[in-house]
């Protein structure tokens, strides 16, 4: 399942394919940097719906967007997050970047 | 009674499996399920599948991108070596690449020598937070074994940290 990419208003949304690793990683942080630029949204949002398993590719892919939108005061959210999701991302502290939503 | 004793017996487990596949990230998956597919037969539960599953991506993923440096060469190679007795697993992801030359940094969470393919510096803490034991060998320029092992049917005795 490919990953797709939605802009709603001042959000680009990104629907995380089902396997998050670094060989789908590489091209979601492309596509969703050329977004971020042309669309000129400030925030991201992550929606984990479909996704079984992530590795810290994931955890590369989230910190790297929010890097980019950080600083003009953009925010990072993850939706649809199962507990699996939920642990890596406490393991690897994003919880302090990323709003985490149920 | 004898019977009960035997069959006990002949349910302990012994079994070995060796993998070889070129490295590139195509091919990530397929480690990663296949060592999954291999560990079936413990009757793993679906959590302990996922870290044994996020385990083995990140060894291979660190073959691919630090040991052989990303090239698709047809002699780099990552082999995967898996061992089961009774309830444990073994697993072996080694490669001959160009090795590590602090392994004590390389293990510290956040530390990447590839910050601009945005790495997260956290593949060895991964692995040390879903199996219950790494043991990292390495040689500068002749490649690095990264050594695992987790122990099944304990996970579900474990609370979940939320």
């Amino acid at each position: 399942m490919e990953e797709e990419f939605k802009v709603i208003d001042n959000y680009l949304m990104i629907r995380m394919p089902d396997e998050i690793d670094h060989h789908q990683s590489v091209h979601i942080s492309k596509t969703a940097d050329k977004y971020i630029l042309d669309e000129k949204v400030g925030n991201v949002v992550f929606d984990f719906e479909r996704t079984t398993f992530m590795d810290s590719s994931g955890i590369g892919i989230i910190v790297g967007r929010y890097k980019k939108i950080a600083c003009f005061g953009g925010k990072v959210y993850a939706i649809n997050t199962d507990s699996r999701i939920r642990r890596i991302l406490m393991l690897s502290g994003l919880h302090n970047v990323v709003e985490i939503m149920e | 009674m004898i019977e009960i004793v035997s069959w006990k017996k002949g349910t302990e487990i012994k079994n070995e499996m060796r993998l070889e596949f070129r490295a590139i990230s195509d091919n990530e998956a397929f480690a990663r399920t296949a060592v999954a597919a291999f560990v079936a037969q413990l009757n793993p539960t679906l959590e302990e599948i996922s870290d044994i599953k996020t385990a083995v991506s990140e060894a291979v993923t660190n073959s691919i991108i630090h040991g052989y440096d990303g090239e698709d060469r047809e002699e780099n190679k990552v082999w995967i070596h898996c061992f089961i007795k009774s309830d444990v697993l073994e697993v072996e992801v080694r490669d001959c690449g160009i090795g590590i030359e602090n392994i004590d940094r390389a293990m510290e969470p956040l530390f990447t020598t590839k910050p601009e393919l945005e790495r997260s510096g956290m593949g060895f803490s991964f692995m040390e937070a879903f199996m219950d034991d790494l043991e990292v060998l390495s040689e500068v320029g002749q490649g690095t074994t990264v050594h695992m092992i987790k122990k099944l049917g304990i996970t579900s005795w474990i609370e979940d940290v939320e």
